[in-house]
This record gives structure tokens, sequence and C-alpha cells, in this order.
């Protein structure tokens, strides 16, 4: 069956029937191409939304401030409510047994200059937990400690693009910032998982961020890291608790939605697992249906084919060829082409997966769109069978056709 | 060559059955040129499924070179036709894509012969019918005559016992016919066993026995004198 003549027949057949096998080929390369793209696509989406997280801790609540919506003890409705120092103190105090680490972040835009560089950047007035919240990578140097917080230190811990920004090769260990028109003093440098948003942050002591707005002890918003040990039902009831306690502290009323906002990392990262599930489901969805289309069609051209050979096979047949060398022939060229065909689809998918995934990244949040080698290779295989089981039936049949009627159609 | 013995066969057609061959009793011998002549309908055609293997007998006996035909399946009786049959058809069959050269190659390939030694023995057949400068050429580009010639010289390849040609003239003009019986002629008198399926009278007067069918019997079977295509 496969000897080097039956090749070589095959050879022939496929030279001097260009049309049906470019048809066929066609066929096949395309929808391996396409299943290849959109899985790659796929799974750039998925990519994107679990970097989104990468960066930050997950056991982390954020508690921010709002305006009051209802009157309460004599306060009027639309009351700002502000976080201060002892609030953090507070919660320390009262809940001991959840929290695993707490800190301010005092947020403010600054321009910042060293020599004749200068630019905008954002600084975070934290406490030194503030690095585990971020998972904040030090490169050189080290973050805020509780010495800088209680000495309130003029000191700077800079992103990574901050400091190729302003430094470009140079050292900025040591070196001063004007950030406001007052100096800092360069203490550390970090990374990101997070990228350059994350590494365009400058880390600064938050008493130093208090002192500098006339002493005040305001804070922006409290980060809360609770021992994951606690679980997420946990987070949940501590979530309620720390609304409830500051709420009271605040003489805010009870009922009130706003006032006080706490958002959990964790539901969110469920949230968005869940979406990614769904986009996830949605792409093998699409994937399987290329590749249905994909065997729909090389069924469809391998009946088309074997009708259009009927004759022919009915002409090989009554000068001795066997049924079994009839089928033999018309699976061992179906199977010849799609290998191929589908060889090629495939290295174009990857080939061309690989040239736009870094556009794509840019604009359209596809990061790294790759597709496992091992479905892709499983996706075509398939479709080899299904154009070989397409083929085969329809053979088959014309293999028992007596050569006669086969013959006779004029 | 050829021995039949009460041949029957019936087809089914729903609840009532078709009686076609009632008891054909046919003994060629090797070299005769027969001429198997009936309208539509009586017979013949299903004599000559059955003397090429393309159909079974419900009753009776088949001999082809004292070799009883009997039990076939696809696989033997593909094989018998390669080694006993050759075929020529009204419509030529040739394989379009395939040049006159590769036509004739062909049931060589199904006797697994090498490639190389199968071209010769082509080209060879090809010369014998006078078509050697056309090897190359595709069916398509081929006359009519030409083409059943390439038929002809595919049939002669495989070496058959026996050729069967099926209205082999019926597609040509009246004098390219006459060149394809002469050629049919040559090759019976170089000792081929030849039947001919024909139901034009001055085809059938060049061969050299006539035997006539109708309803599933044979009702004339005659020695004649041959007009020699000059």
């Amino acid at each position: 069956m496969f000897s080097r003549d039956s090749w070589q027949e095959i050879f022939e057949t496929i030279r001097k029937n260009k049309l049906r096998t470019a048809l066929s080929g066609f066929t096949v390369a395309l929808g391996i191409f396409i299943f290849v793209i959109l899985s790659g696509f796929g799974n750039g989406l998925q990519n994107t939304f679990k970097e989104f997280f990468v960066d930050d801790a997950t056991n982390v609540l954020r508690i921010f401030p709002g305006r009051t919506s209802k009157p309460y003890k004599g306060f009027k409705a639309k009351r700002r409510i502000e976080l201060e120092n002892s609030d953090i103190e507070a919660i320390k105090i009262n809940f001991p047994l959840f929290l695993e680490y707490i800190t301010p972040r005092i947020s403010r835009g600054a321009s910042v200059k060293y020599n004749n560089k200068s630019d905008n950047y954002t600084t975070r007035a934290v406490a030194p937990s503030h690095q585990a919240a971020e998972k904040t990578i030090i490169m050189k140097g080290r973050f805020i400690n509780e010495a800088d917080i209680k000495n309130k230190t003029k000191y700077a811990v800079i992103g990574r693009k901050v400091a190729t920004d302003l430094f470009g090769n140079e050292d900025p260990m040591g070196k001063y910032l004007d950030m406001g028109k007052i100096a800092f003093k360069v203490i550390g440098v970090f990374q990101d998982a997070g990228g350059d948003n994350e590494e365009s942050f400058i880390y600064i002591p938050y008493t130093t961020r208090q002192l500098i707005e006339k002493a005040n002890d305001k804070v922006d918003q409290i980060i809360i890291a609770y021992k994951p040990s606690i679980g997420h039902s946990g987070a949940i009831s501590l979530e309620k608790k720390l609304r409830l306690f500051l709420k009271k502290k605040k003489s805010i009323d009870p009922t009130d939605q706003s006032g006080i906002f706490i958002r959990n990392v964790a539901d969110e990262l469920k949230r968005n697992e869940d979406f990614a599930g769904v986009l996830e489901a949605i792409v093998i969805f699409v994937a399987i249906g290329t590749l249905i289309a994909g065997i729909i069609g090389i069924s469809n051209i391998m009946v088309f084919v074997v009708k259009e050979r009927t004759k022919e096979l009915g002409i090989r047949k009554a000068l001795g060829a066997s049924p079994k060398s009839v089928i033999a022939m018309i699976l061992q060229e179906s199977v010849f082409i799609t290998l191929i065909s589908g060889y090629f689809g495939l290295a174009s998918g990857m080939v061309l997966l690989k040239n736009i995934g870094i556009a794509l990244e840019e604009d359209y949040f596809i990061k790294n769109p790759y597709v496992d080698l091992s479905t892709a290779m499983i996706s075509t295989f398939i479709l080899i069978v299904f154009g070989a089981i397409a083929g085969y039936i329809p053979a088959k049949r014309a293999a028992r056709i007596k050569p006669i009627i086969a013959l006779r159609d004029e | 060559m050829i021995n039949l013995k009460s041949l029957h066969k019936s087809y089914k057609t729903g609840a009532t059955s078709l009686h076609v061959l009632k008891g054909i009793n046919l003994d060629i011998e090797k070299g005769e040129l027969v001429a198997i002549m009936g309208s539509s309908g009586s017979g013949k055609s299903t004599l000559l499924n059955i003397l090429g293997m393309l159909d079974v007998a419900d009753e009776g006996s088949y001999h082809l070179d004292n070799v009883l035909i009997e039990n076939l399946n696809e696989k033997k009786a593909a094989k018998y036709r390669n080694l006993f049959l050759g075929f020529v058809f009204q419509s030529f069959n040739l394989i379009n894509y395939k040049n006159a050269l590769e036509n004739v190659a062909l049931p060589l390939y199904y006797q697994g012969m090498p490639r190389k030694e199968r071209q010769k023995q082509a080209m060879e057949y090809l010369d014998s019918v006078s078509l050697k400068p056309w090897a190359t050429h595709l069916p398509s580009e081929l006359s009519g005559g030409q083409k059943q010639r390439v038929a002809i010289a595919r049939a002669m390849a495989s070496k058959p016992k026996v050729l069967l040609a099926d209205e082999p003239t019926g597609a040509l003009d009246s004098t390219t016919s006459y060149e394809i019986m002469g050629l049919i002629q040559k090759i019976n008198n170089e000792g081929k066993t030849i039947l001919v399926v024909t139901h034009e009278d001055d085809i059938a007067k060049m061969c050299k026995r006539i035997v006539r069918l109708k309803d599933g019997v044979i009702v004339e079977d005659k020695k004649i004198k041959q007009v020699i295509v000059k």
C-alpha cells in the first residue's frame, strides 16, 4: 500500500489535478489557520486578565472615604468623611486576629526634577508594609522603614522607569530629587510585575507627606491585608465588621451605602477569573466551530472529488485495481493533502501570531497570544482523520460500483 | 478458451424477477473473432458483464482458459480481470489527466510491474497501434480513432487471454470504424481471442463468427466469411 510506486501514482494524480488539490488543501489550511489564530487570541486575552492581578497581593481590602448620603446624629447628609491616622490605630487594636498588616496611602501628583530633567509622577506616601501589598520588588537600596515614618524623613524610593527617565545611566542612589520644591533623597529603586505603569511611582513616608501638608493626619485610603487563613468567607465577614466599625467611629448611619467604601481584591479577582472563564469558553466554542466548519468543508470536497472520479475509478477497476487499492489510493491522497496543508496552515498561523503578538499587546490588550503546539497538532490530526473518513465512505461506495456501471454514463 | 454451460441470470425487480439469460451455451475457441449481436434487452450486455466478471451468473458454469470462474469476490474478480481480460469500450474510457503512454501503462501498474519496465512495454504497445509519436499527448489532444487505438493498446498491454470490446466503433465515423476493425483483425490474426459486441451488421461481418441473441437465448450462431479491412 505504501510502496514507492503507489506514492508516485499519487503525486502524479496530485500534480495533474491542481485545482482539486488546491481546493481541498486550502480548506484544511484555512481551517487550521483560523483555529490557531483564534485560540491564540483567546489565550492572549486571558493572559492580559491574569496580568492585571499578578502585581498585587490578593488578600487585600482597600478602604476609601466618601460623602455620606443620609443625615445622622445631627450631621447633615453629604458630609465629607476623611480617614486619619487614628483610624489605622483603632483598626489595629480592634482587629488584631485578622490583620496581617495595614498601611495608609496618600497619592499626590508631583513635578519631579533632577538636574535639568523633569517630569510629572505620582507619589505614594505609605507605611513600610505597603511593599507587601503591592508586591514591590527592591532592586537597589531599601524601601521606606519604621524609622523613616517616625522621623518623617525626606526619603524617596523610586520606580525603575523614574530612575531611567531622570537619571539615565547615572546611579540614582543618594541623589536628591526636587519634588514640588522639596528635596528628597533617593534611598531605593524598585521594580514591579505591573510594568511601566507601576514603575512610575515614587514612594515616600506617609508621615512626611502629612508634615508637608500642614502637619495634618489625613490619609487617602487604608490598605489592609488579612491573614489568608481566614479564607474568602472570613474576608467577607471582616469587610462587613470593618464597615460597621468605621461607620460607628465616624458617626455614619449604619444603613448609609456611601461614606465608607471597601473594595475586596479577592472579590474582584474572582469576578475577573469568572469573566476570563466565560471568555475561554467562548474561544473554545468558536475554535471548535471553526474546526467543525473545516471538517464539513473537507468532507464536502472529498465527496465531490470521489464523485468526480467515479468514472476514473471504474476504469481503474476494469484494468485490475482491487477495491482495496482504490480506497487506499483515495485515502492516501486525501491524508497526504490534508497533512501537508494542515501543517502549512499551522505553521503560518503560528508565525503570524508570533509576528503580530507584540503589536497586539500594545493596542488591543492581547498579551503573548500563543497556541499550544499539542492543541494545534491534535486539531490538525482531527481534521486529517475526518477528511479521511469523509473520503473513505464515498470511496468505499465507489469501489463497490461495478465498473461497467461506472463506465456506462453516456 | 471460453466455455459457457446453461447460463442463467435473473434480476430481481421488486416482487417480480426478470429472467434475462435463459440458458446460454457457448464455446469459443482460442483465436476466434466473435461478434455478439442483439437488440437492446436481448441480454447481450448481461452476457458481456458475466464474461467480463463484472457480474455473476445464477446458474450454469463459466470456464475461461480451463479455469472455472466461480465464487468471485471483488478482489479475486479484479485479479482475474487484470490477468485474463482486456476491455475496450465505446467511449474509450481513457483517464483524461494521464497521457497516452501512462494510460497504456496503467494495467501493468496494477500487475505490480516496475515503473521503467512498464513504460518500456507500454511504449511497445503504443507503437503497435502506430501511436508512438503521440505518447505524451493527453486524450483531449487525440482524435476519436486515436483514443480508441490507445484504449486497445491499453487492453492488450496486460496480455489478456480474451479481449472484450463493447461497441468499440459506436462513437466513431465509418472510416475510423473500419480502421479500428482493421486493427482488431490484425490483433486477432496474431492469435488473440476477441469478442466484439455490436449492433452494426457491417462491423459484425468483419468478424469470423456471429452469435445473435434474442430474449435471453442464442437464436443464431454461425461462422461467416470474414470481410477483411483493406
